[in-house]
């Protein structure tokens, strides 16, 4: 089956779907790779390195596309103007788009992948569960924008981050303040923190508190209790009194503070404004403001999506394309993403839909014909200390009970007649003797299955003291008579004394050591 | 003191006894269970002592006293990585100790034994002499393997069955001789001795080095029938009940270390483990790859960044005694958050449960202390794994070529964690003398050399860093 990766026609997009890298992992799995000549050229991968991973170049897009049983991309399909087609008219029917999709924000896009009947998966939808980690695309590309928020802050920033004192003069640290603390603001606060600044954050999930000083930053609290924790790890919309609370805090902090890097971001909705125009002007001239959330509507009023505005000495950074701008980090990431949701796909050397795998069935949005999305509520999160514990499966009985009788059966009859014959020959004071012995087995038996293994040496040398007791057999023999016997007696009672002083002494040693924290 | 209050005595050491085991059940209750064997034996020896017609004091206090002396002496010496030897030559004691005690019998049998009692009387001295020969020169040889005096790698004479079989029918027949012989000549008696000491040796000898565990259990279980073969032959309840407890107790325990080895027991007795000629892989068959090796500061700096660590430790570690440095390596861990634990395989060491007693004098706290299928449940959410000086039990083989000789063997599926780091003196190959694919894993780095000198390395890294 062939994959295609044609190139991203998105304005100022340099990212590329795979690599060389991810080109060799799809030969691996079995694939065909075609891919669009220049596809990898902004990403710093020229078409040779292509070939040498195993693809084959094609320079026409419209071949490119039409033939491929898959075809994965960074950005939703568009409309291509060089051709005048829209991207998504350019799949095969019934072929796989993996890529970008944004479902919510294009519904239109959605039902032209449906009328086609694609198999459309959508990278941003891929849910937060620990399985599809691997395929969380969303979390790679927002550790690159929280990295990037922090050099680009850093290149607009007239100031050293971290503090100095010098024979030239003291410099103070840089004051970072990060807000939201997901995945870009936890990049943002360990790359702000390792150049030196004194970062704080704030976030309104509690849960996050401790991830940020788990970075080295100071968690900045509001005395109202509310929790912020929405559906799949992001946050949700909070209520009046807490806002106003929460726009307090950042008023003064904004006075204080050098660089602001906001994430906040509400899935499915416009991003909430934090920082207000008063905010930028409160701030010391030459700060910086970086705003993850521009795309989106951003965080502060004056944002202005992908420009750099200047308002009263404050710059405010509105990229919309941080991880573009790292398009070899960002396209070996995103590309291992798109793989490891591929590889869920493909089963046996065909591609297979499997409804009931939650990472597949997350992601996909269109399929034979139907919109499949949004996704079926999957059940909630198990609180977090209880334990999710489910019933151990009963081993299938006729596996195990089946054999086990028959030899039973055949033990019990070997037993019988053992113990028959033992009852024809032997004399009755014997007996009294045997069956103690076979009852003292028995106990045995019973008692040392109990023994946990960890003390199973201990065991063994207490067992060796105990038979030490063979001991008494010796003491019978002692006379005053000097015989032979009696010789052999008193070295079988020295034997036996050494082995019950040396058992049970070491013994105590051991269990002496055995200690609970 | 009358014969009904000895035998009240008997009984009282008899529970005492039962109540030793039964408190080494557990950790809380194990000291206790020890002082409730001290307390039978105790009972048991002033009870005889105590019969009206024990007239051998002088001699029997001057025993006592040296054997004590000596037992002691032993105990306090002894190291904790010493200890399957220690055990191993106790073992030996009672065996030796039933030999002459049915040898004392048959010179001087109690009075008064009518023609059917004689014969019976007869028949269960020459079971516990031979019985007590084999365990005694067994444990003797087991003591030697253990101790490095005697190669590890079985020692096989050409048609040992065959041998083995004209062995035992040699020993039925002298038995019987021994039995209907009216006069009671010792001849039959002292060969059968002979035999059976020479098959106790070449029987362990015959058994390789990682079945260890197996047979110092299984010895452990012959000195209890020994003992119980010697009561019977005293007509000493006392006896016969300790004896069967013992017996019974090491009968399980090999049968814990089998399993821990998914081999049957007749296969361990019969020996000749990983020597059998076509067993080993061939050249060709070697595991293909790259052992990529790791230096111990960068393994400090790996275990610094984890949450979640599995420390396998294996007899490497015992012979290094590198204990207390890993435990030290551990509460360092533990200081910066790293969740630590430890997996113990149950064929791990030489000795049922020998890595418990080493990790315990350390100072490892026994609840992070864990089991194999306890740790195989989590190995998922690991983040590193530690292997110090282990091999065979955690070799991925025995699960995925069925080829290989330790096939079906439960392991230690340490490979299932995110990153492995493998201790070890070099590539050589473990106890079972199978490769080990594990360590041409991509997730796997080898740490060469001495496991004492790198675990201290990796604690002066962990300090510094």
């Amino acid at each position: 089956m062939r994959v295609a990766i044609p190139k991203e026609i998105h304005p100022g997009e340099r990212r590329v779907v795979a690599t060389p890298q991810t080109v060799l992992r799809l030969r691996k799995l079995g694939f065909e790779v075609a891919v669009q000549s220049g596809a990898g050229a902004e990403t710093g991968f020229a078409d040779a390195q292509y070939i040498e991973a195993g693809a084959i170049i094609v320079s026409d897009v419209r071949a490119l596309w039409s033939g491929a049983g898959v075809v994965l991309k960074v950005r939703p399909p568009e409309h291509n103007p060089a051709l005048d087609i829209h991207e998504a008219d350019l799949i095969d029917a019934g072929a796989v788009l993996i890529s970008f999709l944004w479902p919510a924000q294009n519904p239109e896009l959605l039902s032209r992948l449906a009328a086609r009947r694609v198999t459309a998966l959508a990278m941003d939808c891929v849910p937060r569960i620990t399985r599809a980690q691997k395929m969380d695309a969303l979390s790679a590309m927002a550790n690159i924008a929280g990295y990037r928020a922090v050099v680009e802050a850093a290149s607009h920033f007239p100031r050293f981050f971290a503090g100095q004192t010098t024979a030239a003069g003291k410099i103070d640290p840089a004051k970072v303040l990060v807000i939201g603390a997901g995945v870009a603001g936890l990049a943002a606060i360990g790359a702000a923190r390792s150049l030196g600044a004194i970062v704080r954050a704030f976030d309104t999930r509690h849960a996050t508190r401790d991830q940020v000083r788990s970075m080295g930053a100071e968690f900045l609290e509001l005395d109202l209790k509310e929790e912020g924790e929405g559906h799949g790890g992001y946050g949700r919309e909070m209520s009046a009194a807490f806002i106003a609370a929460e726009m307090a805090l950042f008023a003064k902090q904004a006075m204080d503070v050098d660089i602001i890097i906001t994430t906040a971001l509400i899935p499915g909705k416009k991003a909430p404004q934090l920082i207000t125009a008063g905010m930028v002007e409160s701030m010391k001239p030459g700060s910086v403001i970086v705003d993850l959330a521009a795309e989106q509507g951003g965080n502060c009023a004056l944002t202005r999506p992908g420009e750099v505005v200047v308002h009263k000495g404050v710059a405010i950074i509105g990229h919309t394309d941080l991880p573009s701008r790292m398009a070899s980090q960002a396209s070996q990431l995103y590309g291992g993403t798109v793989v490891a949701l591929l590889e869920e796909l493909w089963r046996d050397g065909a591609i297979r839909v499997e409804m009931d795998n939650p990472a597949v069935r997350g992601a996909l949005v269109a399929h034979d014909g139907q919109i499949t999305w949004p996704p079926p509520t999957p059940p909630p999160p198990p609180e977090p200390g209880v334990a999710a514990t489910a019933p151990k499966p009963e081993p299938p009985a006729a596996l195990i009970k089946k054999p086990t009788r028959d030899r039973t059966f055949l033990w019990l009859a070997l037993a019988g007649g053992a113990l028959a014959g033992v009852g024809l020959v032997a004399p009755p004071s014997f007996l009294g003797h045997f069956t103690v012995f076979i009852l003292a087995c028995f106990v045995g038996w019973q008692v040392v299955w109990n023994v946990t293994p960890a003390l199973h040496t201990p065991l063994m040398s207490v067992t060796n003291a105990v038979s030490g007791i063979i001991l008494i057999g010796g003491m019978l023999h002692l006379s005053h008579r000097p015989s032979t016997a009696t010789v052999l007696g008193a070295l079988a009672v020295l034997l036996a004394t050494i082995n019950i002083a040396g058992g049970f002494l070491v013994t105590n040693r051991m269990l002496a050591m055995f200690r609970r924290k | 003191m009358s014969e009904s209050l000895i035998l009240i005595a008997y009984v009282a050491a008899s529970a005492l006894f039962i109540l030793s085991l039964g408190g080494l059940s557990r950790q809380e209750t194990a000291r206790r269970g020890n002082l409730f064997g001290v307390a039978g034996m105790l009972i048991a020896l002033v009870a005889t002592a105590a019969h009206p017609r024990f007239e051998g004091f002088p001699v029997l206090v001057g025993t006592l006293t040296l054997g004590a002396v000596v037992g002691s002496a032993l105990a306090a010496r002894v190291r904790m990585t010493s200890m399957p030897q220690l055990v191993a030559i106790l073992h030996s004691f009672v065996g030796a100790a039933a030999v002459l005690v049915g040898f004392a019998t048959a010179l001087e049998p109690g009075p008064g034994l009518s023609p059917a009692e004689h014969g019976l009387h007869q028949a269960e001295v020459f079971i516990g002499v031979c019985i007590g020969a084999v365990t005694f020169t067994g444990s003797v040889v087991a003591c030697g393997k253990l101790q490095g005096f005697i190669t590890g790698s079985p020692w096989l004479i050409p048609g040992r069955h065959v041998v083995n079989l004209i062995a035992a029918a040699a020993v039925v027949w002298l038995g019987v001789r021994f039995v209907t012989n009216p006069d009671g000549s010792l001849v039959p008696l002292l060969i059968a001795t002979a035999i059976a000491g020479a098959f106790g040796v070449h029987f362990v000898l015959a058994i390789g080095g990682a079945d260890m565990p197996v047979v110092v259990s299984m010895l452990n279980s012959y000195s209890g029938w020994a003992a119980a073969a010697a009561g019977f032959m005293l007509s000493n309840d006392l006896l016969i009940i300790t004896g069967a407890l013992v017996g019974s107790s090491g009968a399980i325990l090999s049968f814990i270390m089998c399993r821990g080895m998914n081999r049957s027991f007749l296969s361990v007795i019969l020996g000749g483990f990983g020597a059998a000629p076509g067993q080993s892989p061939a050249p060709g068959a070697a595991p293909a790859g790259e052992v990529r090796s790791i230096d111990a500061p960068r393994t400090a700096e790996l275990l610094a960044q984890t949450r979640n660590v599995v420390i396998v430790p294996g007899y490497g570690l015992a012979v290094a005694q590198a204990q207390h440095a890993v435990s030290q390596v551990t509460r360092h861990l533990q200081q910066r958050g790293v969740r630590v634990r430890f997996a113990i395989h149950p064929v791990a060491g030489r000795l049922p449960g020998h890595m418990n007693v080493l990790l315990a004098e350390a100072n490892v706290p026994y609840d992070i202390v864990h089991e194999m299928d306890e740790i195989n449940e989590t190995l998922d959410e690991v983040d590193a794994v530690l292997v110090i000086g282990a091999n065979d039990i955690v070799n991925p083989s025995a699960l995925d070529d069925p080829a290989s000789p330790i096939a079906g063997m439960p392991v230690l599926e340490v490979w299932r964690a995110r990153t492995v780091v493998v201790m070890k003196r070099g590539m050589a190959s473990g106890y079972a003398g199978v490769e080990n694919p594990l360590f041409f894993r991509d997730n796997t780095l080898m740490l060469f050399g001495d496991a004492l000198k790198n675990v201290d390395a990796i604690l002066a890294s962990l300090r510094t860093g």
